[in-house]
Order: structure tokens, then C-alpha cells, then sequence
């Protein structure tokens, strides 16, 4: 049972990391005039609500599967995903709005915040993968 | 510059057409000198061939004015070169006698054409011309003996000088009159002569003429020694054509550069001709650009002679035509013409906006002629250059030092870079300089130069003097503000962007972030690219030269390595000077790139060729979205909209290709169909509003032309239409969607006139303000739109090239924050008029139908992107303004139009240590009405500093003022109104701390600024107060908004009046100090404060607001006043409501209606003035704008400097 809460976290996990990946890639793309702002806009607030659910739910069969100490580490991520799409005016298109990328440094604050969350992703990816392995040798 | 001038230049324009030829042989030049002479001289024509060029081909156009411009130039270059090795035979020819003859001759024969060219519209002489042009074609010069014949020439000049100075000066004279000229008046911008050209063009005349001949004599006497040598030693084999050859000399500074004159000589007619295509040249940039401009911008069919018509502005095309023609006859030259259109290289992404221009053409076989004429150049100018070369050394320690000198070093930018470079290559750039100079007399240059070594210094002194705000009442300057000059060399100065189009917060940029940090104000640039222009030159070529690595178009402040490099001043990295960019239409010189008018005008524009198109470029098309819903009827917009919109029908900018339709809307959406031929205009309902769905396709936009008649009719009986209507819906979200559909095609300009709350369909609102909140100090809601929607589809527009202007005049809330959003990133701007009723409401009628003509006349741009680019560095971090940021520094423009600025913020990444000028370029790249493709460019060079004083000495208080007004602006709609309101008073904290902490070390208690910033407080005050950012004083959420949209988007004179007004008091002006403007005298009455106690009532007060003049009569006004000025006899019988000064022939009126004229000079939109009596409600309306004084609601300014200090002391 424990096992497979793992491998699903794992899973979950890599696909976050994905999205990361994708979010930095598509924000240099931006920083490097290879897209506009509009286009990349429309493609990363596309998933925003994916990658907002899939930290919801690594933090939820985290506290299902009562391991405190990683929902304790995954529930700010959640929260801040939750907050700043909330946060977003009614005028916006979304987190990710083209007619104020550009300004006030929001490009460089955007992709401080994926460096962040691929980080973050990356240690809970090791966390995941170590506990599966216990998990299946304890089986 | 003199107007005459300009008629004359009409006459040349036939000389345009001309110049196409000459553009061939201007290749030659380049190319040139391999072929042999002599096979070109027999035909006299062939040393004519470059004058002839000029005149001949163009003879039969000569008739009428127009094209010989191009043509002018370059026979001026043909000149020079040719004159060398035609002289030989020529001479013998015909020239000889001429050439004595010539000098003053040359008045004679030639010289009447000149005298005439200027006073005389066409050229009389033409017909002559085109023999002569004919010849031209031949011009192989390419022969290198020529440009040794040229380098020989110059020296005769030199001994003509006298008589060619003489010449000269007429020649500048002429010039001037082109620029003047009509074309000024037709088409400013267009034309290159009238604008900036007619100015610089005529300055560049003179320069020219000044620097070839003239120039010589009084700079450099030695170079001109050196000539007088090198003719011996060239002499060799010409000499005959040497003696020739002064006179030719003669000719050629006739001509602008006398190179031509040898040709002209022979046949006196030619040099007449060459005349006349030069004054052609101006007038017709002028007159022909507008209209004719056609030709032949592209590449290679501007050769032709197209390409001189345009080439009128510079020539240019010309040239580069020429070279290409000549190409074939040279050889090298042939790349050119093939050259122009490939982008070489990079990105993409570029072509859309600013794609193409480079084409670096080859530029590879000219490589003897080169080498000669540089080397003459550099003879020539390096005596001069050398002493700037010399300061270099001083950089340094120049920063600190506020000498121009080291200022002039930093010219060169990387000083390290001047080490590497080779003596030479220095000299050369700074010679450069010096030729700029040069049109002037040396005098005054040597004055210009000591006054600004000494002034500047105790400018700097006067800005930096603490000012202790409590103590010091009078702080106005007795005139409006000007921006503050930045410490550049004179040379640098002088060449610099207007301020009134770009303009930096800080006039010396600090080197680093920190320092920035330090002095506690933001740094930012104010842009007002497309405003009207008087003076604009124009340029035609098939290469635009531009960086290769960062694409900046080649400016003022450039770097010249050596002849065939230049060095970038925003990336620093060395490109390559095209072959055609050898070649200086203006000075018809080979060899003086530093000469070209894209370097000796900060701000230029270039005709673009299809590289910078993704499309054709398109027509001008307006769509006109009317609501004509129940509350519009009772507004009674529509009938003066209809009237004004008739009247000024065929003032809308466009050619015969112009597009218009117009579309009306309630609750259901009505197309108007008016195909030609139909009787009437035909009415479409669409009452589908949920999916709308475009009728026809092909008759709705329809050509203006074909359709005139049912426009007019449409027009007539539009207003009447709807005149029963009962319909209170309105679907504007729907009507904005058709809208887009019925653009998408083509683009254009959609004008939406709205009058109340959107409440149907896609887009609908609902109203959010609560009446009782409008007065409350604790915050503002809904500042922010309700929903994307609109957001959306100005997005959607902006990317069919579609820009929305919206007017709304709406009585009720109508939600101006969201519906705004259609107007903010489609770059299109927005009207409002509360309260508006036709009859209840006058003075908002009136504003209204002044603004619509205004805005149905004014200049236009479709299709539009601005990038802005600036020094290695530094970077943008955050714009302000209606358009859509495509990417980091690529604005996107629908449309562009003259009224509206931009702001942006800049932040410095990396030190700007390793230069000591910082430049900053924005390249407008749009289409004008007329359907060609063009390119402003503006460029600003700026100073970099290290020490905290000299930043604060440079400080910009109306920019500072500005930048935080728009950034309060984003902050209350992010964050809050009251938070922004916060981080105003900050600013003002802020920078006292600053200064008290780091510059000031005196110990004075109290607020202490520096001078330059001494006003920042009192405009942190006004800014407070204004409707956008006020609390507690009763403001309708719509007004607030729009007042924010205002401080974006108003350039910056405009908005400082609107903030701060200007108040004078009339009663009692004297001419002393008057300006006198033609016939009239403009009297200076002095600034005073915005405060009651500064008026008195037995005086009477002109207060300046930007958009309306308040003229306030006290109660014991001089009754003289009030005669003389108002005409009643007293003040009891002054009407309430007066709107206008009646013109009376006292003194008194005439110099106050000549104040008031001069005041509205420069503005766009015409101001209503109100006389306002001390004992009317009106009188509130005045007193508002008393910013220093205690209000309800706000501090009076000693409360708020009182503020300042607590905070400090915090």
C-alpha cells in the first residue's frame, strides 16, 4: 500500500518536474524574443490549474498516507499555487498575463519561481524515490 | 532656410528626376576611379556626367519642380571626383575659359541660375541641364586618377575660397528658403527638406559648402595648404586641367561642393543646372515626398529616377541608386543594387517591425578609390581633430571635472577603445565633429565652446546649490521649466534629440545601480515619437545602415574608426560603412560617411524597403462604431459628429486608396452598405449579437473616393435615423467584435463612440461604483477592469494591425476601467466627456467637436512597432502607455498617432564604467497614410556619471514628476490608491534623506534639496491633488480613471501643465523682455505660484491648464483691463460665462491675445479659454488648481513640507 502511494507521488512528481521544465523553457523563450508574449502566455496558463492539482494531490495522499513530515513540506507549494491563482485580478488572463510579462520585472520574478519549483521538485522526486524503495523492501 | 528658397526647390524638383542619373554616377565615384578618363573626357559630357546627371536627365521634368533634388547631390559628388580627372580635358575644352571666367562668372552665367534658383521658382536653365545629364551616364570615373584629381581640387578651392565663400553663403541661403518652404507646411514630416532637413538642410547646405570651400579657408588654412601642395604633385599630369580646375572649384562650391563645376563649367548651364537640382533637392523632399515620394523608395528601381524624387530629402536614394547603376559601368558598384534587400542575418523575429535594413551591400570593390579619398579626408581633417584626440586622455578625470572637454572624449565612447584605435582613426570621428560644426562660422563655434566651458560648469554649480524649502518662498523660475541640458560637448549638444521627443529622468545616468539606489529617484525615458515635426529629414536609400549584432540604426553617435568602419554606440561591436554610405548626397562627397544627414541628425527618418513589410502596406481604413441607442439620442452626439466628420472628409489622411464604413449599434448591430453605384446607403441589421456575423464582405469597408457621394448621404440622414429610438441597451461588446471582423483583412482605425454601460451580449458590465465611496479617503475600488473581454479582443486587434480609439460621452457610469482596456493595448487613445448634453452641456460640446477635428486630421500610422534600444547595460524594466509589449523591448503600435507619449523605466544591469556616454534609440517603424513604409529614428546620448552630486545636478524635475506619476498610477491599480499616494510622498522623503545623507554636508536643519529638484516637492503636491490620485475631495470613479489614462499617455509639457499649471498676471505686462515673433510682440509675463495669495483682486490672472485657459478678472480690476482687453466698459458688465477675447485694436489686447496664441502654439488640441469673475461659481474651478493651498481635503504646501520633515526625522 505504502508502495503505491509512492510510485503515484513519484509519478506525480515527474510530471511536475516536467512542467517545470516547460514553464523555463517557454519564459526563456519569451526573455529571448523567440515567442510573443502572447503566445506564451496562452500556453503556460493552460497549465496552471494542471500543476496546481498536481501538487494538491501529492499533498493530500501525502496526508492520507499520514507521512507528516513530507505533506508538512509539500503544503506551502500547494498553498502559494492555490494563493496566486486566486490573487489573479479580474481583468487578467491569468497568472500569466502578456500585457504585464514585461513589466515590473514579473519575466524574471516568473522564472525565479520555476527555478524554485523544479528544485523543490527535484528533492521530493529523491524523498519519493527513497521512501519507495524502502517501502518495497520493507514489503 | 529662407522661404524663397523653397519655391525654388519646387523648380529643381524636376531636377530630381535628374538625379536618378547623377545617383548612377555617384557609383561611379565610389567605384569610380578605375575607369580611365580620358575615354570620358572627350565627351565633355562625361566630366559633366556628374552634374549632368543632376540637371540633364531631369531637364524635361526641370518644367516642373519636383525630382531634381536627388540629382543635385549628386552631381555634387560627381564633382568632386569627376572634377579631377575631367578637368584635364574638360578644361581644355570648355572650362578653361570658363574657369576664369567662373569664379565670378559663375554668378553670371551660372550664378544667375543660382541667384535665380532661389528667388525663381523653376530653373529656366533646365532644358540646357538635360543635355548635360545625358552625358553623365558615362561618368566610368572610376578611373583612380580622379580621386586624385580630387584631392587636388580641393585645393584650389581653397584659393577661390574667397569667392566661393561668397558662394557659398548664397548657397545656404537658397537652401534655407527650401526648408522653409512650403513643403514645410503640407507635409512636415514627410518632407525632408522643409523639416528638420530644411533646417539642418540648410545648415547642411552650408556646411557643406562651408566645408569643402569654405570650410577650409577659415578652419583649416593649413589643409588648404597641403591641397595647394598635393595639386603639384597631381598636377603632373592635369595640370592643365589644374587651372581648369579652380574655377571648376568655383563651380563645385556653387553647386554645394563644387565638384560638379567643371562640368558645369564647360557648360555654364549645367552648373545653373546643378543648382537648381540642389535647391530642387530640398524643395522637393518638401513637395514631392509627400506626394510623390512613390518612386522608388526600394532598392533598385530608385536608382531610377524614382528613387531621386524621394532621393530629394537626401540624395540619397540616389546614390545608392547611382551606385548600383554605376556599378555596372564600374563594376564594383553593381553589388549594391543587388544588395538591398537582403536581411543578412538575424532574427526572424525582426522582420516583423524592423526586418530588413541591412543590407550590406557589397562594398568590396571600390577598394582604390577608397583608400585615396580617405586619405584625403583625413588630410584634411585631422589638424582639427587632433586637439580632441588629445583630450582623451583627460576622460577621467573629466567626469568629475564638469569640462566639455573630457565630455568630448567621451564622444568617442570607449576611451579604451580610442588607445586601440589607431591616432588616426580617432581624429577621424572627432573630425567628423568638427565638420558638423564647421557650416557655422569658427566664431562663433570658438565662442559656442568657451561659453559652454564656462557656462556649464556654473549650471551645474546653480542646480547642485542646496535649497532649503522652508526658508526659500520663491522657487519658480520666472519662465516655464526647461529640461535641463546634459553635460555633453558642445558638438554632442547640439546634434542631441529634442527634448520634447525624448527625454531621461536624469539628464547624466549614473554609472551603476547602486548609485541609482543611492540618489532615491527612478530613471526612466519620456517618449513622444510621432509628434508633429516642422523639420524632419527624410531619407531615401536602399541601405539603411544598421548594427549588425543589435540592429541600432547608425546615429549621431556613432563611432567612425576609420573610413569604412563604424563602431556601434549601444553594443560597441564594429560594423562595416556600406559603399553607398561613402557618398554624401548632401555634400555630393565621396569618402565623408561622418557627413551623411543619418549622422548629423538625431533624429531622422528613413524611407524603408520591402524588407521591413510583411505585407503590403495597407490602406488607410476607419471604421466608425456609433451607438445610437436611446441615451446617445438624448446625448446629441451624433448630429456633430455626422457635421464634423463631413466637413473634414476630405482632410482624413490617405490616398485614393482610403477605406472607410461605418457601423451603428443598440441592442442590435447595423452595417452600412455603400458599394458605388447603389442609390442610397443600404442598412444591414444583425440582430445575432451572441455570434455576430459580417453581412457582406466586400461593401462595407468601402474606397472613400468611389463612394464619396454615399458617404455624404449617409451622413446627412444618420443623425435623423434614430431619432425616435427607444432602444436603452447597448451592445458594445458585440458591435467591438464585428468591428474586429470587418478589419481583420486590412487594419486600420476604429473610432468607437459610446454613452452609456455596456449591458448586452459578449462584454457586458455591470455597475460597480457606489456613489456614497466617492469622496472616501480609504481606498478606491474598480480601479481595475471587470473582465478580460476586452483586454482579449484588443489584443486580437492589435494583431490584425487594428488600433480602437473610444470616446465616451457618457452622463452615468459606464465603466471606463474595463471598457478603457480596448483602447489601452490596441494603442489606440480615449476621449471622455462627462456629463456630455448638446445643449445643457456647452463647454464639453465644444471640447468635443474641436477634439474630433483634431483627431480626424491628424497624422496617422498604421501598422506600427517601436523598439526601443539602449547602451550595453542598461535595460527596461517597465512601460508606460497604450500599446502591446510583444517582447523585451518591442512595442507593438496598431496605430500611432502625433498626441500620445510613452514612458519607460529603465534599471541598470551591468556598470556602464567602460563608456562614458550612454545612447538610447527608438525606431519607429510604421505606415504612413499614404502607403509607404517608414522608419523615424530618434537617438538621446546622455552622459554617464559616478558621483551622486552630478546625478542630482542632471535631475529632470518635470521628467522625475512624470515617471512617478505613472508609476503611482500602475501602483493604485495593482496595489492601492493609498499605497500609491504613499510611495509619492516617499519619493519626496526619499530624496531629502538622500541628499541630506550623501551630497549636502552642510548642517542645516530643515528640507534641504538640490536647486535642479527643488520644485519636486510642489509637483509631488499637485500630483497628490489631482483628480486620478486625490482622496476625500468627491470624484466619480470614471473621471478618476480617465484622468489615469491621461497621465499615461499625455506628453510630458501636457501633462506638467495639467498637474501644475501656469499662471501669469496680465494686467500689468510690459514688453520687457518680450519675444518678438515676426510682427508681434509675444510679452513674458512671469511665472507665479498656484497659490491665492499670489493673486490679488485688483489684478487679472491668465492661469494655463494644458487643455483650457482660465483667465480670472478680480473684483477691483483696472477697468483699462477691461476696456482694452475684454471690451466693457466694467467690471459689473462682464457676462458670467465669457469663452472667448474679442479682438480689439489696443495694445493691450493685442499683446494678450498674442501671449495666448504663442502659449497655444505647440499644442495639439486647441484650448477653450474661460474668463472667470472673482464673484461666479466658476471661481471654484480657479481655485481648484491653487495647488499650494490648503484644500478640504489636502494639505496646503508648508503643511506638507511639515509632513516631510516628521517623516524624516522618523
Amino acid at each position: 500500500m505504502e508502495a503505491a502511494v509512492f510510485i503515484l507521488s513519484l509519478v506525480d512528481c515527474c510530471a511536475l518536474i516536467f512542467l517545470s521544465v516547460y514553464f523555463i523553457i517557454t519564459l526563456s523563450d519569451l526573455e529571448c524574443d523567440y515567442i510573443n508574449a502572447r503566445a506564451c502566455c496562452s500556453k503556460l496558463n493552460k497549465w496552471v490549474i494542471p500543476e496546481m492539482v498536481g501538487q494538491c494531490l501529492s499533498t493530500m495522499l501525502m496526508l492520507v498516507s499520514m507521512h507528516w513530515f513530507i505533506f508538512l513540506l509539500n503544503l506551502p507549494v500547494a498553498a502559494w499555487d492555490i494563493y496566486r491563482y486566486l490573487k489573479v485580478p479580474m481583468g487578467n488572463m491569468g497568472v500569466f498575463d502578456p500585457t504585464e510579462i514585461h513589466n515590473r520585472g514579473q519575466l524574471k520574478s516568473h522564472m525565479k519561481e520555476a527555478m524554485i519549483k523544479l528544485g523543490y521538485h527535484l528533492l521530493c522526486f529523491f524523498i519519493y524515490l527513497y521512501s519507495m524503495i524502502l517501502a518495497l523492501i520493507n514489503d | 532656410m529662407s522661404a524663397p528658397g523653397y519655391t525654388n526647390l519646387n523648380s529643381s524638383v524636376s531636377y530630381s528626376q535628374n538625379s536618378t542619373p547623377n545617383g548612377g554616377a555617384a557609383p561611379p565615384y565610389q567605384n569610380g576611379p578605375t575607369q580611365a578618363y580620358q575615354s570620358m573626357n572627350p565627351p565633355p559630357g562625361c566630366y559633366g556626367a556628374p552634374p549632368q546627371q543632376q540637371s540633364y536627365p531631369t531637364t524635361p521634368a526641370h518644367s516642373t519642380p519636383a525630382p531634381g533634388k536627388a540629382s543635385i547631390t549628386k552631381s555634387a559628388h560627381s564633382a568632386n571626383y569627376y572634377q579631377s580627372n575631367h578637368q584635364p580635358q574638360q578644361q581644355q575644352h570648355h572650362h578653361i575659359p570658363q574657369h576664369h571666367v567662373a569664379p565670378s562668372p559663375y554668378n553670371v552665367p551660372s550664378s544667375q541660375s543660382y541667384a535665380t534658383h532661389p528667388s525663381s521658382g523653376p530653373p529656366p536653365s533646365n532644358a540646357q541641364y538635360n543635355q548635360q545629364q545625358q552625358q553623365q551616364q558615362q561618368p566610368p570615373y572610376a578611373t583612380p586618377g580622379s580621386y586624385y584629381g580630387q584631392q587636388l581640387y580641393y585645393p584650389p578651392p581653397g584659393q577661390h575660397s574667397s569667392q566661393q565663400q561668397q558662394q557659398q553663403q548664397q548657397q545656404p541661403t537658397l537652401v534655407t528658403a527650401p526648408a522653409s518652404g512650403p513643403g514645410a507646411p503640407l507635409y512636415p514630416i514627410v518632407s525632408y527638406p522643409s523639416a528638420p532637413g530644411s533646417s539642418q538642410y540648410g545648415t547642411l547646405s552650408s556646411t557643406q559648402s562651408t566645408s569643402t570651400p569654405g570650410v577650409m579657408p577659415t578652419q583649416m588654412g593649413a589643409p588648404l595648404h597641403q591641397y595647394n601642395t598635393s595639386r603639384p604633385a597631381s598636377t603632373t599630369a592635369v595640370q592643365p586641367g589644374y587651372n581648369a580646375a579652380p574655377p571648376s572649384q568655383l563651380a563645385p562650391t556653387v553647386n554645394g561642393q563644387g565638384s560638379t563645376a567643371h562640368q558645369h563649367y564647360d557648360q555654364s548651364h549645367q552648373a545653373s543646372l546643378s543648382y537648381n537640382s540642389y535647391g530642387g533637392v530640398t524643395h522637393s523632399s518638401g513637395s514631392t515626398e509627400t506626394d510623390r515620394p512613390p518612386s522608388g523608395t526600394p532598392s533598385t528601381s530608385v536608382h531610377s529616377s524614382p528613387g531621386h524624387q524621394q532621393g530629394v530629402q537626401y540624395g540619397y536614394v540616389a546614390n545608392s541608386g547611382a551606385s548600383s547603376a554605376p556599378a555596372t559601368t564600374s563594376g564594383p558598384a553593381a553589388a549594391p543594387s543587388s544588395s538591398s534587400s537582403e536581411d543578412e542575418d538575424d532574427d526572424d523575429e525582426e522582420e516583423d517591425e524592423e526586418a530588413g535594413g541591412d543590407t550590406s551591400s557589397s562594398s568590396t570593390g571600390s577598394a582604390s578609390p577608397v583608400p585615396n579619398s580617405y586619405d584625403s579626408l583625413e588630410g584634411g581633417n585631422f589638424p582639427d581633430s587632433m586637439p580632441s584626440s588629445n583630450d582623451m586622455t583627460n576622460q577621467a578625470a573629466s567626469y568629475g571635472s564638469y569640462g566639455y572637454s573630457s565630455m568630448q572624449p567621451a564622444y568617442h565612447q570607449g576611451p579604451a577603445s580610442h588607445a586601440d584605435s589607431s591616432p588616426s582613426h580617432d581624429p577621424y570621428g572627432q573630425s567628423s565633429y568638427q565638420q558638423y560644426s564647421q557650416p557655422f562660422p569658427n566664431l562663433s563655434q570658438l565662442s559656442a565652446a568657451l561659453g559652454g566651458l564656462s557656462g556649464v560648469p556654473e549650471l551645474e554649480v546653480e542646480a547642485l546649490r542646496p535649497v532649503n524649502l522652508l526658508q526659500e518662498r520663491n522657487l519658480l523660475p520666472p519662465r516655464p521649466l526647461e529640461a535641463p541640458e546634459p553635460n555633453l560637448s558642445p558638438e554632442l549638444k547640439k546634434v542631441n534629440c529634442s527634448p520634447q521627443t525624448f527625454r531621461c529622468t536624469l539628464s547624466s545616468i549614473p554609472q551603476t545601480q547602486a548609485l541609482l539606489n543611492k540618489a532615491r529617484l527612478p530613471l526612466g525615458l519620456l517618449l513622444h515619437p510621432f509628434r508633429d515635426l516642422q523639420q524632419l529629414p527624410v531619407i531615401t536609400s536602399n541601405t539603411i545602415v544598421r548594427c549588425r549584432s543589435c540592429r541600432t540604426y547608425i546615429n549621431p553617435f556613432v563611432t567612425f574608426l576609420d573610413q569604412r568602419r563604424w563602431k556601434c554606440n549601444l553594443c560597441y561591436r564594429v560594423n562595416d560603412v556600406p559603399d553607398e554610405f561613402m557618398y554624401n548626397p548632401v555634400t555630393r562627397l565621396y569618402g565623408e560617411p561622418h557627413r551623411r544627414p543619418e549622422v548629423q541628425n538625431a533624429t531622422v527618418e528613413f524611407i524603408a524597403s520591402s524588407d521591413y513589410m510583411l505585407r503590403p502596406p495597407q490602406p488607410a481604413a476607419y471604421l466608425f462604431v456609433l451607438d445610437v441607442s436611446h441615451n446617445a439620442v438624448e446625448a446629441g452626439y451624433l448630429k456633430y459628429f455626422c457635421d464634423s466628420l463631413m466637413e473634414n472628409l476630405d482632410r482624413l489622411p490617405g490616398d485614393s486608396r482610403t477605406r472607410v464604413g461605418f457601423l451603428t449599434f443598440d441592442n442590435t448591430i447595423h452595417f452600412y452598405n455603400l458599394q458605388e453605384g447603389l442609390s442610397q446607403p443600404q442598412m444591414l441589421v444583425v440582430s445575432d449579437i451572441d455570434d455576430v456575423f459580417i453581412p457582406s464582405h466586400d461593401s462595407l469597408m468601402v474606397n472613400l473616393k468611389e463612394s464619396k457621394e454615399l458617404v455624404k448621404d449617409l451622413l446627412t440622414s444618420l443623425p435623423a435615423m434614430f431619432s425616435q429610438s427607444r432602444e436603452t441597451h447597448s451592445a458594445l461588446g458585440p458591435a467591438l467584435q464585428a468591428a474586429f471582423k470587418l478589419m481583420s483583412p486590412t487594419g486600420g482605425r476604429v473610432s468607437v463612440f459610446q454613452t452609456q454601460l455596456p449591458t448586452l451580449g459578449a462584454g457586458a458590465l455591470q455597475s460597480r461604483e457606489d456613489p456614497n465611496q466617492r469622496s472616501s479617503s480609504k481606498g478606491v475600488q474598480h480601479l481595475g477592469p471587470a473582465t478580460d473581454f476586452y483586454k482579449k479582443l484588443a489584443l486580437d486587434c492589435s494583431g490584425q494591425q487594428i488600433g480602437v480609439d473610444l470616446f465616451l460621452l457618457s452622463s452615468q457610469y459606464a465603466d471606463l476601467a474595463s471598457i478603457s482596456c480596448i483602447s489601452k493595448y490596441s494603442a489606440g487613445s480615449i476621449f471622455y466627456y462627462p456629463s456630455f448634453h448638446y445643449i445643457h452641456n456647452p463647454a464639453q460640446l465644444e471640447k468635443f467637436q474641436k477634439d474630433l477635428e483634431r483627431y480626424l486630421t491628424r497624422k496617422i500610422g498604421f501598422e506600427a512597432v517601436m523598439r526601443i534600444r539602449c547602451t550595453k547595460g542598461l535595460s527596461i524594466h517597465t512601460f508606460h502607455g497604450n500599446f502591446f509589449v510583444r517582447s523585451t523591448d518591442l512595442l507593438s503600435l496598431a496605430n500611432v498617432n502625433p498626441d500620445s507619449a510613452f514612458a519607460v523605466q529603465m534599471s541598470i544591469e551591468d556598470s556602464l564604467a567602460d563608456s562614458s556616454l550612454a545612447c538610447f534609440q527608438a525606431a519607429l517603424l510604421y505606415t504612413s497614410s499614404k502607403g509607404k513604409r517608414r522608419i523615424r529614428v530618434h537617438t538621446l546620448c546622455l552622459p554617464v556619471v559616478n558621483q551622486l552630486s552630478d546625478v542630482y545636478a542632471g535631475a529632470d524635475v518635470q521628467a522625475v514628476t512624470c515617471l512617478l506619476a505613472n508609476m503611482a498610477i500602475d501602483r493604485s491599480i495593482t496595489s492601492s490608491l493609498s499605497d500609491a499616494r504613499d510611495a509619492l510622498v516617499n519619493a519626496v522623503v526619499d530624496l531629502v534623506s538622500a541628499y541630506k545623507s550623501n551630497v549636502s554636508n552642510l548642517l542645516q536643519s530643515g528640507l534641504v534639496v538640490p536647486a535642479a529638484m527643488r520644485l519636486f516637492p510642489v509637483f509631488i503636491l499637485a500630483l497628490l491633488k489631482q483628480k486620478a490620485l486625490r482622496t476625500g475631495t468627491s470624484t466619480r470613479l470614471d473621471e478618476r480613471v480617465f484622468a489615469m489614462c491621461e497621465f499615461k499617455t499625455q506628453p510630458l509639457q501636457q501633462l506638467m501643465r495639467m498637474v501644475h499649471p501656469d499662471l501669469y498676471r496680465l494686467d500689468n505686462m510690459s514688453d520687457q523682455g518680450a519675444l518678438h515673433l515676426n510682427d508681434t510682440v509675444v510679452p513674458q509675463p512671469h511665472l507665479l505660484h498656484l497659490s491665492a495669495e499670489r493673486v490679488s483682486r485688483d489684478g487679472a490672472f491668465l492661469m494655463d491648464c494644458g487643455t483650457v485657459f482660465y483667465l480670472w478678472v478680480g473684483k477691483c480690476c483696472n477697468e483699462m483691463f477691461i476696456r482694452d482687453v475684454l471690451g466693457y466698459p466694467n467690471y459689473a458688465s462682464i457676462p458670467p460665462n465669457m469663452s472667448h477675447i474679442p479682438e480689439l485694436e489696443t495694445t493691450l489686447s493685442e499683446r494678450v491675445r498674442a501671449l495666448l496664441d504663442w502659449l497655444q502654439d505647440n499644442r495639439a488640441f486647441c484650448s477653450t479659454i474661460h474668463v472667470v469673475k472673482d464673484d461666479t461659481s466658476a471661481k471654484a474651478t480657479f481655485f481648484q488648481h491653487m495647488v499650494e493651498d490648503r484644500s478640504e481635503s489636502a494639505s496646503s504646501y508648508h503643511e506638507f513640507l511639515q509632513h516631510v520633515q516628521q517623516q524624516m526625522s522618523k
